[in-house]
């Protein structure tokens, strides 16, 4: 399992392609949205947090459809499919592997665009761990998507379609997150309720996404 | 004598056809019945004026928006678990006509809206969840149309359907999140003594049962054409090898 995170580390890195892609992305929604909507500081601050999340999430859908797609190309997951490995392990490391490369740099790169969308102070730290929290299931659910439309030619809207409703609760309670932390209220609530959708997306969205593989591999 | 001998396209077709006429006679009596006395038959509210009888169309059209996705869910299961096909074409037939109750349900919405709200839309936690689960229709419809393979399609799709039903219902619970919104509460339940006086109610239930009716003779005809389809492709493909 350890040399199969590194090995699709390894790729993410050398082949470019999705690593820097959805860090640039997200770096230009977060100088685009000033640009479209002006640049006052009060209004800024009251929509950071939702566009930050949104830009985010966008940022990991980019990525998605190479998760599968190149070694379902190659052959290569066939051969992963039939290793000793059972192919739910396989999913799930997949799935950390698009973590490492989208979420945790998105995730680490946030407040700094949170000052250029002038994010009031009490919300960086709030941000930082809703991010860090949130975009697991992010790249878990999106794992799923992908496992779906793995056989289809070009399924890049296809998987669009898909994810973008799956991605809601993660969104709205994520965002919500960053608007109480921001505004100084507790964010308890929807902390632990986003905290709850990653734990049970990561613990049993790979069933799914195994059983969605085996059905495109047979 | 058990359930299962309907999973039998042969069978299905022979009793569908029989049922079939019944059905769509009886959903277009009470549809039309309650249509009828619901826009013409009934007094006017004394604020909201004409406006109130939009509820013969939402009300209903929304409660089969739900209802044909847990149909489908259950129809997903059934395949899953005991690979009749039916149950897969069955699930496959009823997704557009969830797909026009949902659009239904928010289009009269919409229209009842406008004089009562003032607008035309609100992100409301009802009206937002109605709206994902118009996404979650397309996204279920597109991934049938996409993949070419019949039996992968299935596949796919019922698997997208279980954990579609999962994270709708999170979504419902996650808007509910904001406020209450403008959409009041549900206005029928079975645990009331008297839920809307009785001149309203009545036309309503009709209405109600004519949708479901609708919604059935809507999901037999479309999967009994799927099953002809089905058996096309079948014959096309033994002429070929011929």
């Amino acid at each position: 399992m350890l040399r199969l995170l590194t090995r699709d580390l390894r790729l993410a890195m050398r082949a470019g392609g999705g690593f820097g892609l959805g860090l640039a992305f997200f770096l230009l929604v977060a100088v685009l949205v000033p640009l479209g909507v002006g640049p006052e500081g009060v209004v800024l601050a009251k929509i950071a947090p939702g566009i930050l999340w949104v830009g985010a999430l966008l940022a990991c859908l980019l990525s998605l459809d190479r998760i599968f797609a190149l070694d379902f190309e190659d052959g290569s997951l066939d051969l992963l499919a039939t290793s000793p490995m059972p192919l739910e392990g396989v999913v799930a490391v997949k799935s950390l592997a698009h973590w490492l490369v989208t979420g945790l740099p998105l995730t680490l790169v946030a407040p700094v665009l949170g000052v250029l969308l002038n994010l009031p102070v009490a919300g960086y730290g709030w941000l930082v761990v809703s991010l860090a929290l949130g975009t697991p299931a992010l790249s878990v659910i999106g794992a799923f998507g992908a496992a779906l439309v793995v056989g289809v030619k070009r399924g890049g809207l296809l998987l669009s379609l898909l994810v973008l409703p799956l991605y809601v609760p993660t969104l709205i309670f994520g965002a919500e997150v960053v608007k109480r932390g921001a505004a100084g209220l507790a964010v308890g609530t929807p902390l632990l309720l986003m905290a709850g959708i990653t734990l049970g997306a990561a613990a049993l969205l790979p069933f799914a996404s195994a059983a969605a593989l085996r059905v495109n591999l047979r | 004598m058990s359930i299962w001998e309907y999973a039998n396209p042969k069978k299905f077709m022979q009793t569908s056809a029989a049922v079939l006429p019944w059905l769509a006679g009886l959903s277009a009596l009470c549809v039309a019945v309650g249509l009828v006395w619901g826009f013409f038959l009934t007094p006017d509210d004394y604020r909201q004026g004409s406006t109130v009888k939009i509820i013969y169309l939402h009300v209903p059209s929304a409660m089969m928006a739900i209802n044909a996705w847990a149909m489908m869910l259950v129809t997903s299961l059934i395949w899953l678990v005991r690979r009749h096909h039916v149950s897969a074409l069955a699930a496959k037939a009823a997704a557009p006509v969830g797909l026009t109750f949902t659009v239904i349900a928010l289009v009269t919405g919409a229209f009842w809206g406008q004089p009562m709200w003032g607008t035309w839309w609100a992100w409301d936690p009802r009206l937002t969840s109605f709206l994902i689960l118009t996404l979650f229709y397309l996204g279920y419809i597109a991934l049938w149309q996409a993949v070419e393979n019949p039996d992968t399609a299935a596949d796919l799709t019922a698997v997208l359907c279980i954990v579609g039903s999962v994270f709708a219902g999170l979504s419902r619970y996650a808007v509910l999140f904001w406020n209450q919104g403008l959409h009041q509460g549900a206005s029928l339940s079975l645990d009331k003594e008297e839920n809307v006086a009785d001149v309203f109610w009545v036309p309503l239930v009709v209405c109600i049962a004519g949708f479901v009716l609708l919604f059935l003779t809507l999901v037999l005809v479309r999967t009994r054409t799927e099953v002809r389809a089905r058996r096309l492709a079948a014959l096309l493909a033994r002429e070929r090898l011929a």
